[in-house]
């Protein structure tokens, strides 16, 4: 699986591959490894961005690309209203602190005409933002806001873009790797709840 | 409900730049409060809070409402109250230990959530559970579904103010919960699921209960149905309330019942089916105007389609092993996987990442619950605060869902 573990490759190298395995069921060796995707629209694609598009894989049947941040925001308004993607799923991220693009942004589309789904990936740094799709879907705007709650990753020209889970005074972001299981901001809970600790 | 901006001991003198200082309006940046010009008399806009405790909003809630008499004009919703970092937890334990812990998302659509879950990390692991497995798993989940719309209606129509169906429907949802507890020892959070399978085997006569129920509860919805379909009040509230059209509740990406009352027929049980759906005959049924009055309609009939599949389910039910062969230590081969379910508020999706350790590097729930509720402001706008009320519970959200 070489193309996924070059997209995602854990901190502290333990991505040793999964031993003890042989008795799981019949194995179903197509989906074990990511394999290239070709298709008509990924041809398009890399015909109007060239290496913008720097992947396109399938790994478990699931299809998925990893493309440059700057040409994000355009090729998702290009998948939703050329491609049909018209229902964005969900947005989140994911944190590789040793990495120095520390995050992996994520977004989970579908299309309704299609009946398909398709993930789009990018890779960006710590305080590098990326632009707000609230214009493409609506649907955006709360999903923008939880990812900036949980990793503080900024879009640029979200309309309110806010802590949504956490309290507004909250600091850090608990899903960075680097936040502890059980740390807290002390000082709000000090201020707010007017106790020691919340553990 | 509190009224902070009534209960002002000077209002007379409170301009609106006052009010816009207020705690209560710190969050409605967006609202466009500045009218400099104009006193808070003459705006005649309240700004008002509804919940976090507040029977009405199903948990703790918060909706902070602007309103122009009894007309809503806008609001914003404050979550959060409930958070409890599941996706943080998740990160620090194993794959199997991290399996009760989604029960407690959707509590009342607790097999659900496992149903997900398991197969997500099945996708995973590539392995697959055994068709007789996977008949447990579809009856087990739909008599989920009946429970969670049954809660759903009792607690909905109690909202809008008709009190009796939600003692019908609680003493039927009890017949689900029995069932549930001889199964599993558990009614709400249960665990219902082994990743790869069920851990435990029907128990003796479980066949005969199921049918019992099957048989029982038809009736019953009849009842429900005559208490308020035709009800002249249930329609005064519910009819062009709340309305989304097709095209917003796409973008806002709403799914489940809200969705398919706004008349688009998709259900991931035909779209994408997972478990042993494919197997089954059943119909999607859509509303027209996206009205609260047709997400009733919906749900009402999802039920009956449920019994539909119970019926297919237990009647067919193969023989068999019910767990797959599953490593005693799971180490997920390094790679990610979405995997998504029909649960009974929408689409549920577990998006996990492994590195191939014991313990996932990143699960990520795609609640619909949450994403659902977005839809609020623009389905409340321009209402009346009693429709508020109405729509909350049409949406058919559980707080513990939305906060995780």
């Amino acid at each position: 699986m070489p193309e996924e573990i070059k997209s995602s490759t854990p901190p502290g190298g333990e991505s040793k591959p999964a031993a003890g395995h042989a008795p799981a069921a019949p194995a179903k060796p197509a989906g074990a490894t990511a394999v290239p995707w070709e298709s008509a629209m990924v041809a398009k694609l890399k015909g109007q961005y060239g290496s913008g598009i720097r992947e396109s894989s399938t790994y478990l049947g699931q299809n998925y690309i990893v493309v440059e941040p700057s040409i994000v925001a355009e090729l998702l308004q290009i998948l939703r209203d050329r491609e049909q993607f018209d229902y964005c799923v969900d947005i989140t991220a994911v944190h590789y602190p040793d990495r120095e693009k520390q995050f992996d942004l994520v977004w989970i589309l579908y299309s309704f005409p299609r009946n398909e789904r398709i993930r789009v990936k990018t890779l960006i740094a710590d305080g590098e933002s990326v632009r707000s799709a609230v214009s493409v879907w609506a649907t955006a705007n709360w999903l923008e806001r939880e990812v900036f709650d949980m990793f503080g990753i900024r879009f640029d020209g979200h309309p309110d873009l806010k802590r949504i889970l956490l309290p507004d005074g909250w600091k850090g972001h608990p899903l960075r790797k680097d936040y502890g299981i059980i740390q807290q901001d002390q000082e709000w809970v000090k201020a707010n709840l007017g106790i020691e600790s919340g553990q | 409900m509190t009224d902070r901006t009534i209960t002002d001991p000077k209002p007379a003198d409170t301009t609106t730049s006052d009010l816009k200082t207020s705690d209560s309006t710190k969050f409605l940046s967006h609202l466009e409060l500045d009218q400099p010009d104009k006193t808070f008399l003459d705006s005649n806009e309240l700004v008002i809070n509804m919940g976090p405790q507040h029977p009405a909003t199903h948990g703790v809630l918060r909706v902070i409402l602007k309103l122009d008499g009894e007309k809503v004009l806008g609001t914003e919703c404050v979550i959060g109250y409930l958070h409890r970092g599941v996706e943080k937890i998740a990160e620090n334990r194993t794959y199997t230990m991290f399996n009760p812990y989604v029960d407690r998302m959707d509590y009342v659509a607790a097999v659900s959530n496992g149903l997900g879950y398991c197969e997500a990390v099945e996708k995973l692991l590539n392995i697959e559970a055994p068709p007789r497995a996977k008949y447990i798993r579809v009856i087990l989940t739909e008599l989920n579904r009946m429970a969670s719309h049954q809660l759903w209606l009792g607690t909905h129509a109690l909202d809008i103010g008709a009190m009796t169906p939600l003692f019908y429907t609680f003493r039927d949802r009890e017949e689900i919960l029995k069932i549930f507890e001889k199964y599993c020892g558990a009614r709400l959070t249960t665990h219902a699921f082994r990743i790869g399978g069920c851990q435990y085997e029907t128990y003796e006569g479980f066949e005969r209960d199921v049918i019992k129920f099957l048989d029982f509860v038809p009736p019953k919805i009849d009842e429900y149905e005559e208490l308020l379909t035709t009800n002249r009040i249930w329609l005064e509230r519910t009819k062009n309330v709340g309305v989304i059209s097709r095209a917003d509740a796409i973008a806002l990406g709403v799914t489940g019942p809200v969705l398919r009352a706004s008349g688009v027929k998709w259900d991931l049980r035909k779209a994408q089916p997972y478990a042993a759906y494919s197997d089954f005959d059943f119909e999607i049924p859509i509303g027209a105007n996206g009205d609260t009055y047709d997400r009733y309609t919906v749900r009402m009939e999802e039920m009956r389609q449920s019994l539909r599949i119970i019926r297919q389910a237990v009647e067919r039910i193969p023989e068999g092993p019910i767990m797959a062969k599953v490593p005693k230590v799971m180490k997920p081969p390094v790679g990610e996987i979405y995997h998504s379910i029909e649960a009974p508020k929408g689409e549920l999706g577990y998006f996990i990442v492994s590195d191939g350790s014991t313990q996932p590097y990143r699960i990520r729930v795609r609640p619909p619950s949450f994403v659902n509720l977005q839809a609020l402001d623009v389905m409340v706008r321009g209402a009346l605060v009693a429709d508020v009320i109405a729509v909350i519970g049409t949406l058919d959200i559980v707080l513990g869902e939305v906060d995780r």
